[in-house]
């Protein structure tokens, strides 16, 4: 699928096409959200999509996230199957109700009788001082529930693949993008086409260290596996891209090769799911570490508004080389190592020419 | 209506809890149950006004909304004594009733929790362009769910083919509605919210139906949601099969001036100052009791789930 087309647009755009093309494809697909239709649509996620499709099938929502969340299951299990849109992860919060006690377990209290083809797509924030209620990255809340999915694809290629893939899928799925990702620019072929929401992708082969990484932590990864290969430590990146469920199989096929296992995830270290990677790890292959396993995730507080409080809060490529390399007892120079991962842009933007705010 | 086939479902409904309340004590019956006794005229008066086609969904107290829309009585037994042929295989028990068949689309115990499931069964109704109307069964306690008013507040923007009825029987478990709500109306409120709303006594069947009728009508017709307050009471204990007035947390005499106006003697009462009125009760008694008596037998040699099936309901 891949070589089809040499066509590289932003995530954002990849995402939005993802959404046309199933709203083409499936007339029983609506797509509704805060914002969905307006003239910003959900950072350019939803743009157009009403005026292409119509207000019976694209539709703005009132600020009701519990009950509109209820009225999407209604309508999941009465044939149509909605697409939800959130702007914040953390809006999702006000439907945790519906979430958790409806769309998890509407096909299991009633025995399989009935499916939820429901996609809540939700959004982590990060910079321009979102602060403590804008960015929060709730992965392990959702992934803890059975009877949801969970993915966090990171590439525009993953994102409109697994998009699909979650729309055409039966079961409620939650949809998490992380609002750095938005922006950066992939292959992405026109035609529809899904990526599985069960398996992780490794994305960098290496024998001396596995790196699990989730989401935007993906990008971050690569850049410190990229230096550290310049001193012959090889790191191999997996992009998780589900959180429910785990890839355990590819991740574990990993860590027998290179027994070490780090784990960088875009949220807090207790009850994470980096510390739920590594407890499978522990439980099936205890015998394949050759040291401790390792979560890289964000301090145990809630993350501040001001960029001058927010700049030692996120891990970036430089903490994880430098970590990395001196858990694997390896020694590198450290203000070399610096200079290759220096980021000229400011600690609270994802890329140079962003002016704020989100 | 015909009303006599109305009274035979109240009566029906009485009988089953009755039946239920009966053997609770038996232990075999090991989930919540939660007690319509008292309030049967308004899951037959409603029901009554909708067709087969039409959706229902309820709350924990469902017995009589899933008995009046035409739920399988076997299934629900079944399922109450957690045997592999009850209505969810034994995963839900009596706050878990559901029969697709019946059009009885779900009933679960958070309080508001199908409310909004019921507004986006409407949803899809109408962007399917069914001619189908969708009724939620919920209580005065949950009038109070934030839930609740989100989901008006869209049926009533996108002029949906719902239902709302409102069994205000005063209490919520054991507050009483002045410790819970201000002194207005709870159908004025809907009626701000933007639905035609109806009043009716609750323990008058013919009365809930003839203002069902016209609030349904009125919802194939495309006028938007309607809202049916209903006054009832409830007998029995909020869980579970007995009588509790000894608890006092209900005014002395309250219980007593409700079963004076019960739904079921009452429709009884206007069938016996017709000809052939006893003979009919005593027919329908009879009957009612042999099909009580087989549902039970169904449910108490029905098969024992097997707890290895539980992982094949998660996902699709």
């Amino acid at each position: 699928m891949r070589d089809d087309k040499k066509r590289h647009i932003t995530q954002a755009d990849a995402i939005r096409e993802a959404l046309a093309q199933a709203l083409q494809e499936d007339e029983r697909v609506i797509v509704v959200g805060e914002g969905v239709p307006d003239p910003k649509g959900v950072f350019g996620t939803t743009a157009g999509l009403q005026q292409q499709f119509g207000p019976s099938r694209v539709f703005d929502s009132p600020l009701s996230e519990n009950g509109m969340t209820g009225i999407c299951i209604g309508a999941a299990i009465s044939g149509m199957r909605p697409v939800m849109v959130h702007q914040r992860i953390d809006f999702a919060l006000l439907a945790m109700d519906q979430i958790v006690n409806n769309a998890a377990k509407w096909r299991y209290m009633f025995a399989g009788q009935v499916n939820v083809p429901l996609v809540i797509m939700v959004i982590v924030g990060r910079g321009w001082g979102p602060g403590p209620q804008h960015a929060q990255s709730l992965q392990a809340f959702f992934g803890h529930i059975p009877g949801l999915k969970v993915v966090m694809p990171t590439s525009g290629y993953d994102a409109k693949g697994m998009l699909l893939a979650a729309i055409r899928d039966d079961n409620p799925v939650i949809f998490i993008q992380h609002r750095w990702l938005h922006g950066i620019e992939d292959l992405v072929p026109e035609p529809p086409y899904t990526v599985p929401l069960d398996r992780a992708a490794i994305c960098r082969s290496g024998k001396d260290a596995t790196l699990v990484a989730f989401s935007y932590m993906v990008v971050e990864a690569l850049l410190a596996a990229e230096a550290l290969s310049q001193y012959g430590i090889d790191i191999e990146v997996i992009d998780a891209r589900s959180v429910r469920p785990l890839d355990m199989p590819t991740i574990i096929e990993s860590v027998r090769r290179t027994g070490t296992l780090v784990v960088a995830d875009t949220a807090w270290k207790t009850g994470g799911i980096a510390g739920e990677v590594i407890a499978a790890v522990a439980e099936t292959a205890f015998d394949a570490l050759r040291r401790p396993p390792v979560r890289i995730a964000l301090p145990d507080y809630p993350v501040p508004t001001s960029p001058y409080l927010v700049k030692d809060y996120y891990p970036d490529a430089l903490y994880l080389a430098r970590h990395i390399a001196a858990h694997l007892g390896r020694e590198v120079p450290d203000a070399e190592l610096a200079e290759r991962l220096f980021r000229s842009t400011p600690c609270d933007v994802p890329q140079k020419d962003f002016r704020g705010p989100f | 209506m015909n009303f006599e086939k109305a009274f035979g479902s109240m009566l029906r409904v009485r009988r089953v809890e009755e039946a239920i309340a009966d053997r609770y004590a038996e232990q075999q019956m090991r989930c919540p149950v939660h007690l319509s006794i008292g309030q049967e005229a308004v899951a037959v008066g409603v029901c009554a006004a909708l067709r087969k086609e039409d959706g229902v969904f309820s709350n924990h107290r469902a017995h009589a909304h899933y008995l009046a829309k035409g739920g399988d009585l076997k299934a629900m037994l079944a399922e109450i004594y957690g045997r592999e042929n009850g209505c969810c295989r034994g995963v839900g028990g009596s706050m878990h009733m559901v029969d697709l068949a019946a059009g009885f689309l779900g009933a679960v115990p958070i309080v508001g929790a199908t409310v909004p499931l019921a507004v986006g069964a409407a949803w899809a109704a109408k962007l399917r362009g069914e001619n189908r109307v969708i009724a939620v069964f919920f209580g005065d306690g949950t009038f109070e769910e934030g839930v609740v008013h989100e989901s008006i507040n869209f049926a009533a923007l996108h002029r949906l083919p719902i239902l709302f009825v409102c069994e205000n029987n005063l209490y919520a478990c054991y507050s009483r509605i002045d410790d819970r709500q201000p002194d207005r109306p709870i159908h004025g409120v809907a009626a701000a919210q933007g639905c035609r709303t109806f009043t009716a006594d609750g323990n008058d069947v013919q009365a809930v139906f003839d203002v069902s009728r016209e609030a349904v009508a009125g919802l194939r017709s495309g006028q938007g949601p309607a809202f049916i307050e209903c006054a009832t009471y409830r007998w029995r204990e909020h869980c579970g099969p007995n009588l509790d007035d000894n608890l006092g947390y209900r005014p002395q005499g309250e219980l007593a001036r409700w079963e004076s106006v019960c739904p079921v003697e009452r429709a009884a009462a206007f069938l016996r100052a017709m000809p052939d009125g006893a003979a009919l009760i005593e027919s329908a008694e009879k009957q009612i009791a042999a099909e009580i008596a087989d549902a039970f037998a169904f449910a108490l040699e029905g098969p024992l789930p097997n707890s290895a099936d539980l992982p094949g309901y998660l996902y699709a």
